[in-house]
């Protein structure tokens, strides 16, 4: 039997050209979601059988251009040049045909096989566009096919022809190029000789594509050029910048600005070959939604009410599972508890792994309903004018109008708005948003407020609190400001944004979006927080101090024969109380041995060696250790506190009284809060951030700069109260 | 006249886009291109960014932004 033939497919197009909906058509349900190399752009690859042909579609990031404006641009153009698919689809915007074409035109130049989708065309009847399908493939020699994509319209006739072009296709004929204007073909032309003369070491690349993006002054191409021709690149690199001073002396502008109009020229005059336009009225549904949806008045009313009741879904009905799962965890450690013979095992298994992972995977329900929302946002096309209204706000902070909604989310938890952080395109803003996001003060961590503020300030808590939160946004946009002009400087990325048409969302995709993502985070961070757990968890086991237990064993027996011996002949009554203050008792001495053995763990002695570190913003070394194990979630800060202390009721009263008892003041439970708020988010949040950034480095920085800001914060509130004259 | 000067509901033809050069080639890119008309149609409630219509589809872009486009009238 013939073995199948594999052939590698990549869809370009621009963004909202309908390029997603197509993949999804093609390759339905059997998509990988995960990141382009080295970079934080989302790659989608799917696989599809048809025929005798395994088909690989590669999903490249939608872009109105290949120059190296973007990182999504340079990925895509990078694609196309290194792993030379066997076929580029591009998808067309029947509705927007002009601009469609930009990029057509530079995927011609780049010399791929190349076949045109035109999509919806339903949308451009509406406008009362009609494209002249066979006149733009006999102009550009290019087979060009209509699809539908809402409505799944034509991907079988799609798959027929990708593999036809495969098969058959030949790079297009040079006189269908774009021609630029003479003065600048004769450099291109001059510069490509010279690539020519070298080509004996086998150039990989177009020549004269490579001296048009030479011209144009495309850094990438002169980087892959000095790389492919080593020292004989130098010659080529001087005769064009030359071509590039005679050119701009010539029309007194830049060369890739007047291949950017003259392209449109081009394009131009093949649209106004094959295009009708009806004189059909047209109604534009999309404008009259927005009449309301960004109006002046109502529109952020609108827009609260849509943020509001996705804070509601996701937090609120996301409860309701989350105490589910929440159950079904902890029906599985009792059941553990209960087969596992006690000791090591058991306590890694019930207290490291379950709880450790259980404590992710609440999380769940939270990231589904988020994501969904999100995918509905984007689908309808509300996203960008989610964007559009609050730009002006996020700009303050050297953000984008998108990151409002990822922002917003970390007051719920900074995992899955992390994670939304995926909804914007430019790298630099995603990674800022992901940066300061952390200090969008979580859930997880009010319930420490709640503690802390409740224990020490009474009646004030409610402010008290309150004033954290809004450390944690002013702090946010003093350091986002401060990173925007430091470290996350460079092209500033232009607002230009499409607002795309309203579009029915199809449930098909919104289902997939989700199941992807939320996938991605059960996978990657499973792993990363299992390790995490079963760390912490052998950090708080070990040394198992057999003195230590054999010290407490002995206390613990002398406690039963004391409570054994006595009155033999007591009342029933008497019998019971006694009992009962056995029970206590053995209970009080259970509470302090586990809070020897923790004092005494790897944790407790990592507590106690940077207790000096912490004693300068009033926080002790019991403090210190809570705040470690906070890392794998920051409600653990509670129980570590509650173990700690011995206290020994289970209430939050029994530990404030005990906190009290030990030293710390308000001024040091304020600042211990900023720390809270500030120091390096819980493990959860660490693997979001790793995933989405894609990078150890920002990672690690994250972690870092966190940290430090949190105790230059609590120093300053501590030191400063105490000569201010807080207690 | 500037875009960014111009007001809700008014029409025009592009003179001219300036700006720095990968701004300016975007701008280009998106279709902002000499002697293309354009359609204001709204401010943003905060006044930034605007919307304007071009070649039929909506765009959006900051007034800052929107400086550097040199309008003339239809």
């Amino acid at each position: 039997m013939a073995a199948r033939k594999k052939l590698t497919i990549a869809l370009a197009g621009n963004p909202n050209s309908g390029k997603t909906t197509t993949f999804n058509n093609i390759t339905g349900t059997r998509q990988k979601v995960g990141n382009w190399p080295g970079v934080t752009v989302e790659k989608k690859e799917g696989h599809v059988r048809f025929g005798d042909y395994d088909l690989t579609v590669v999903d490249l990031p939608g872009t109105y251009s290949l120059t190296t404006f973007s990182i999504e641009e340079i990925v895509a153009r990078n694609f196309i040049l290194e792993n030379r698919p066997d076929v580029v689809v591009d998808i067309i915007d029947s509705s927007n045909l002009d601009r469609s074409l930009y990029l057509a035109t530079q995927l011609r130049e780049l010399d791929a096989k190349v076949l045109f989708v035109l999509n919806m065309a339903d949308l451009a009847k509406d406008k009362g566009i009609v494209i002249d399908e066979e006149k733009l493939s006999s102009l550009l020699e290019v087979p060009v096919i209509s699809t539908v994509g809402n409505r799944n319209e034509g991907t079988a006739e799609l798959l027929k022809n990708i593999i036809q072009v495969a098969e058959t296709g030949q790079g297009p004929r040079a006189e269908r190029r774009v021609r630029y204007s003479r003065d600048i073909e004769d450099g291109v032309a001059v510069v490509r000789d010279l690539l020519q003369a070298v080509e004996d070491k086998d150039f990989p690349y177009n020549p004269r594509w490579t001296a048009i993006k030479l011209i144009e002054d495309d850094e990438v191409v002169r980087d892959m050029a000095v790389k492919a021709l080593g020292d004989k690149a130098g010659p080529i690199l001087e005769e064009t910048a030359r071509q590039r001073e005679r050119i701009s002396n010539l029309f007194d502008d830049e060369p890739e600005i007047l291949m950017t109009e003259q392209r449109y020229g081009f394009i131009a005059g093949i649209v106004r070959e094959v295009v009708k336009r009806s004189s059909i009225k047209r109604v534009d549904v999309s404008r009259n939604i927005d009449l309301l949806l960004t109006n002046r008045i109502l529109g952020f009313p609108i827009f609260f009410f849509f943020i509001w009741a996705m804070f509601q879904l996701t937090f609120t009905l996301g409860a309701y599972p989350q105490a589910w799962i929440e159950h079904g965890v902890e029906l599985l450690s009792l059941g553990m508890t209960r087969i596992l013979p006690s000791g090591m095992i058991q306590d890694l298994v019930v207290n490291g792994i379950i709880a450790g992972v259980g404590s992710v995977l609440v999380f769940l329900p939270n990231i589904l309903i988020l994501f969904f929302c999100i995918a509905l946002f984007e689908d309808t096309g509300y996203m960008a004018r989610a964007a559009f209204l609050m730009d002006k706000v996020m700009h303050l902070v050297g953000l984008h109008g998108k990151s409002f909604i990822p922002m917003l989310m970390g007051f719920g938890c900074n995992v899955p708005a992390i994670m939304a952080a995926r909804t914007l395109e430019n790298e630099k803003d995603r990674i800022l948003t992901i940066l300061i996001n952390p200090f969008m003060s979580c859930s997880a961590r009010l319930p420490v407020y709640v503690l802390l503020a409740g224990a020490f300030f009474a009646e004030k808590a409610g402010t008290v609190i309150f004033s954290i939160y809004l450390l944690g946004i002013v702090l946010a946009i003093v350091m986002g400001r401060i990173f925007r002009n430091t470290l996350l400087k460079g092209s500033v990325a232009p607002f230009v944004m499409e607002l795309p048409p309203y579009r029915a969302p199809m449930i098909k995709s919104l289902m997939i979006h989700m199941w992807d993502r939320s996938k991605m985070f059960l996978k990657k961070m499973g792993g990363v927080i299992l390790v995490g757990s079963i760390i912490v968890w052998a950090l708080s086991t070990f040394p198992n101090d057999p003195q230590l237990a054999r010290q407490y064993e002995i206390k613990r027996q002398q406690m039963e024969k004391t409570f054994a011996v006595r009155k033999p002949d007591a009342s029933r009554q008497a019998v019971k109380v006694r009992e009962m203050e056995k029970d206590k008792a053995l209970a009080a001495l259970e509470i302090e041995y586990t809070a020897a053995a923790k004092e005494n763990s790897y944790l407790g002695r990592i507590g106690r060696f940077f207790g000096p570190v912490f004693a300068p913003v009033g926080i002790d070394w019991k403090g210190g250790v809570a705040l470690f194990t906070g890392f794998v979630a920051k409600e653990i800060v509670i129980s570590t506190l509650g173990v700690l202390h011995a206290t020994k009721d289970d209430t939050d009263q029994g530990l404030a009284d005990a906190m009290k008892k030990s030293g710390m003041t308000p001024l040091s439970a304020f600042s211990m809060m900023a720390f809270i708020l500030l120091y390096v988010p819980c493990i959860a949040t660490v693997s979001a951030i790793k995933q989405e950034t894609n990078s150890w480095k920002w990672t690690a920085f994250s972690i870092g700069y966190s940290t430090t800001l949190a105790w230059v914060v609590a120093f300053i509130i501590y030191q400063g109260g105490q000569l201010l004259g807080f207690a | 006249m500037l875009l960014s000067e111009m007001k809700e509901g008014q029409e025009g033809v592009i003179a001219k886009v300036g700006g720095a050069g990968a701004f300016r080639r975007r701008l280009l890119e998106m279709g902002f291109l000499k002697g293309a008309s354009l359609f204001v149609e709204k401010y943003a409630p905060l006044k930034d960014p605007l919307e304007v219509t071009l070649n039929g589809c909506h765009v959006s872009l900051r007034v800052e932004e929107a400086a550097h486009i040199v309008m003339e009238d239809a």
